[in-house]
């Protein structure tokens, strides 16, 4: 057990007679950065805010360090860094009375902490006499991260923090997160951005209030265990829209500057593709089998429970 | 290509700030234009002045072959708009936002009524048609905001981030719906986060505090600046070394 930062079992939620989350269950190693991906409504938040103590579990248990967070919410509170997904500083104060005010109720100071939050407070403190709401979102986000950090948490949870943040900021707050673990730190966050799941150390892809996988970003890869090949060319899209005619294949997508084709039972060679491209006038194709992502997992899966939910067509 | 966007030296100022700072650039009809830029770089900006509700500070820019500066208001007729935080009315049902937005662009009754049925076939929603809004999963209402947008058959549809945050077989719907949009004549002007996406347009303008630094296919781009994907193109640009 000592090695565990959090365990959940069987978590279930429900609003207004709608299921969030069904039947979580997983654990957090200490030191670990662990992200829960998927899309919007998938109940990332919903975990979140029953993980750090805000909500209650309809069924299950969940316990942080060891503390349950039911009946010891108080210290899970102490130990916590948490960072909701709305932006929930006051924004009538400034930066540097938002860290003094936490830091307060926390019964620290800045001083105390500050070799902890210097990386990051570096950045705002050009702006400390700012009011926290007229920050940039970048600048915000980087202040609600110090809030966090203030009292010295054991573990980071991180409720969609890079959501609507350019490529190049998540690429900055991914490195902030790695010193972080790096000195220690547990770190548990959600993200909707599939790209980010290469950064954890594992993973669970979430959907419709359940974990479809847990794993590593390379063992869910490994793991795929369907036939992934990729075809590249000029005319994208019309690529696309041709192999979508192929009998033989299930699932056709766009991965950026390529399509992804999952062949079905019977299995498709790369000539094949080549020579039914060839045969529609698209000469300049390049056909190569790939390792599929974390994406192509996730695209597998859910549309798996699409079928199984409805009528084939998903939404 | 007929322009349907023609912008010569665009330039907003907020006091001494320059949010857009001497933009050139055009769009074609039936193209998928998309713009790119870090948080602040001065996309919104851009995009709030080409739908008519900011007023630039100089330059010459025309939209569907109208002034921004003396038609506006009938600039605003001619376009279609969706992001992710303004969409539909989470308290109607999906039929009653149809008939809204269809009444706001001053479509007949008669015609809202088939655009109605079109949408309900393309989307297949007859069964939820009296369903809240509210209810509906966020890829969900995406689609079918991306959809009323375009309903009143506008010359352009400009499109602010429109799938952040929706699953990816869902966005990748979305792009179909995108490239239909554009295959019929109207032209799509998008801006995203996702660096895949922004694989899928035809050209791709990149912004950096406040100028446009690179316009081009996704394909010249990665060719001029040497890399492999867009998201090293953006990255080279976007942060350039410090120092």
């Amino acid at each position: 057990m000592e090695d565990v930062a959090v365990k959940a079992e069987g978590i279930s939620k429900a609003y207004n007679g709608h299921r969030v989350l069904e039947n979580i269950s997983f654990q957090i190693e200490k030191g670990e950065v662990f992200g829960f991906i998927g899309p919007d409504g998938a109940g990332k938040t919903t975990l979140f805010r029953i993980l750090s103590s805000l909500i209650l579990p309809e069924k299950g248990e969940a316990f942080v360090y060891g503390l349950n967070v039911v009946d010891k919410y108080r210290d899970v509170r102490n130990i916590t860094g948490y960072v909701a997904e709305r932006f929930s500083l006051y924004r009538d104060l400034t930066v540097e009375e938002n860290i003094r005010f936490f830091a307060t109720v926390f019964g620290t100071t800045l001083s105390e902490n500050y070799d902890l939050i210097k990386d990051v407070y570096r950045n705002l403190e050009p702006f400390k006499n700012r009011r926290a709401g007229r920050l940039s979102g970048g600048m915000k986000q980087k202040l609600a991260l110090c809030r966090a950090l203030i009292h010295r948490p054991q573990i980071l949870l991180l409720d969609e923090s890079t959501t609507g943040v350019d490529a190049v900021s998540r690429r900055e707050f991914w490195e902030m997160l790695h010193k972080l673990k790096a000195g220690g730190m547990t770190i548990a966050l959600t993200t909707s951005y599939m790209d980010e799941a290469a950064k954890c150390d594992r993973v669970a892809l979430l959907y419709n209030g359940r974990i479809m996988k847990t794993g590593s970003p390379d063992g869910i890869a490994d793991s795929f265990g369907l036939d992934l090949i990729q075809v590249r060319s000029q005319r994208l899209y019309a690529v696309k829209k041709e192999l979508e005619k192929l009998p033989s294949a299930p699932s056709v997508s766009l991965f950026g500057d390529s399509v992804h084709v999952i062949s079905g039972e019977k299995g498709l060679s790369l000539e094949d593709i080549e020579g039914f491209l060839k045969k529609r006038g698209f000469e300049d194709t390049q056909v190569e089998r790939s390792r599929p992502g974390i994406e192509d997992c996730f695209l597998a899966l859910s549309r798996g429970y699409k079928k199984k939910g409805t009528d084939g067509e998903g939404y | 290509m007929e322009k349907v966007i023609e912008a010569v030296d665009m330039t907003k100022k907020f006091g001494s700030f320059v949010a857009n700072d001497s933009l050139t650039f055009n769009v074609g009809r039936g193209e998928i234009f998309g713009l790119l830029g870090a948080n602040g770089a001065g996309k919104t900006t851009a995009i709030r002045i080409m739908c008519g509700l900011l007023r630039p500070t100089s330059g010459k820019i025309t939209v569907a072959g109208m002034n921004v500066y003396r038609q506006a208001e009938r600039i605003k007729r001619r376009i279609g708009y969706m992001s992710q935080s303004f969409s539909l009315y989470e308290d109607l049902t999906i039929l009653e936002n149809i008939r809204f937005y269809g009444g706001i662009y001053g479509l007949p009754e008669r015609v809202i009524r088939r655009k109605s049925q079109e949408l309900a076939e393309k989307l297949d929603f007859w069964r939820i048609r009296n369903s809240l809004i509210g209810s509906l999963p966020p890829g969900w209402k995406q689609k079918l905001s991306f959809s009323i947008a375009v309903m009143h058959r506008p010359d352009i549809v400009f499109l602010d981030e429109p799938t952040s945050g929706v699953d990816p077989d869902t966005r990748r719907q979305f792009w179909d719906l995108i490239y239909e949009t554009a295959a019929e004549g109207i032209t799509v002007f998008v801006t995203t986060h996702y660096m895949d996406e922004a694989e899928y347009c035809e050209r791709v303008c990149i912004m950096a505090d406040g100028r446009i630094e690179a316009t081009g296919s996704p394909a010249d781009l990665k060719e001029l600046y040497g890399a492999g994907s867009i998201d090293d193109v953006f990255v080279k640009i976007a942060r350039p070394p410090r120092g």
